[in-house]
């Protein structure tokens, strides 16, 4: 660490300043790495869902585990805020969810996620999934450790949100354009917004989806069962 | 929109910063920000007011932010223009092949020491 002294004219005295130079997000990033690690060494698959509040988190997520809790051991962690999943409608579908303590933040960090992995009660998991903070700007900026980052977008929402929000889609695996039963409402083009993910990330796989009845979400299903069994 | 989350972090990092270097009172925090990271500075500066009060390392020190200017740079005729004023399209060639160069950077900076040490 650089430490200069510089001398205040009008105090006559010296006061030190030590340098630091350091990215606000750097010491997450440090954490979120070291679990990723440890999450490799024991097996399990996290995958970070993100997406701005309605859009269809916990719909999707009902969905997937549906699909996949006969092939894989699922576990949830609930970030949002205004969650009205039902822990019962989870336990129904034999699989274990814990609420997450975000005091109110606007976004999950590694050592919340952590704290949220100790948490579950069940140790043997194929498959973690976190629903982060409904918000489409900062969980981007913070890594939570997961393998995999996956985003909702959903048809209401406009198929310009690419432009405007582009960290938030450069940092996902996955975007899944969810309600699409109301396309025909809406001024959203199908074509326009996969051009608009591609300039932000060519990589990103797109699934379109309808949470809602199901169709769509095998495509998104067997992507997920591809990255978790060969995990 | 996450700016009392943010000075959580910045408040650690000083802290730890602190105790390595025998600090016992800080007068002032710098930051360098980029015009377009998702951060207000005057909405960080009224959590900073908030939060550092509650730490007496901190009790004196007032936080600056020194700004990054954002520039966008274009694939097509290579020229760097100011992103908060022409957004994605050059305003030189009209191209929309163009990316951002600086100016989404957070960094804690320096701290500035009051005590004797
Ligand atoms: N029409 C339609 N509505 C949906 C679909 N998926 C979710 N919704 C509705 O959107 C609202 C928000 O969904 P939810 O899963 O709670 O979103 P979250 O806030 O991202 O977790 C609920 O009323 C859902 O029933 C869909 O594919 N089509
Ligand atoms: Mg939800
Ligand atoms: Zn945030
Ligand atoms: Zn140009």
């Amino acid at each position: 660490m650089y430490v200069r002294r510089v001398r205040r004219e009008m105090e006559e005295k010296h006061v030190r300043v030590i340098e630091i130079k350091k990215s606000v997000f750097e010491n997450n990033d440090r954490e979120a790495d070291k679990l990723r690690q440890e999450l490799r060494g024991k097996g399990i698959f996290l995958l970070n869902l993100m997406s701005s509040p309605g859009a269809g988190k916990t719909t999707t997520l009902m969905r997937t585990i549906e699909a996949l809790r006969g092939r894989f051991r699922i576990a949830v962690m609930e970030a949002d805020i205004d969650s009205d999943i039902d822990a019962k409608k989870i336990a129904a579908l034999g699989v274990e969810a814990v609420q997450l303590h975000t005091g109110g933040m606007c976004h999950l960090d590694a050592g919340m996620t952590r704290q949220g992995i100790e948490e579950l009660a069940s140790k043997d998991i194929d498959i973690a999934i976190l629903e982060n903070v409904g918000n489409l700007v900062c969980p981007a900026e913070f890594d939570t450790g997961a393998a995999g980052n996956a985003m909702i977008l959903s048809v209401p929402e406009g198929d310009d949100k690419p432009l405007k929000y582009p960290l938030m889609f450069q940092v996902c695996d996955v975007v899944l354009i969810n309600k699409t039963d109301v396309l025909p409402y809406f001024d959203f083009d199908l074509e326009k917004c996969r051009e608009n993910i591609a300039k932000r990330n060519p990589k990103a796989k797109v699934f379109p989806i309808c949470a809602k009845t199901g169709e769509g979400i095998e495509a998104w299903t067997e992507w997920l069962a591809q990255q978790a069994g060969s995990f | 929109m996450h700016e009392l989350s943010v000075v959580f972090y910045i408040i650690d990092e000083v802290k730890a910063v602190a105790a390595a270097n025998d600090v016992s009172e800080i007068s002032k925090v710098t930051l360098q920000l980029g015009e377009v990271s998702s951060v207000i500075p005057s909405y960080l500066k009224d959590c900073w007011k908030w939060a550092s009060a509650k730490h007496r390392l901190l009790e004196k020190a007032e936080l600056e932010i020194e700004p990054i200017r954002a520039l966008t740079y274009c694939d097509d005729c290579g020229k760097i223009y100011h992103t908060l004023r022409f957004g994605k399209t050059c305003p030189n060639c009209g191209s929309g092949h163009t990316w951002l160069k600086q100016g989404q950077e957070f960094l804690i900076k320096e701290i500035e020491c009051s005590d004797s040490n």
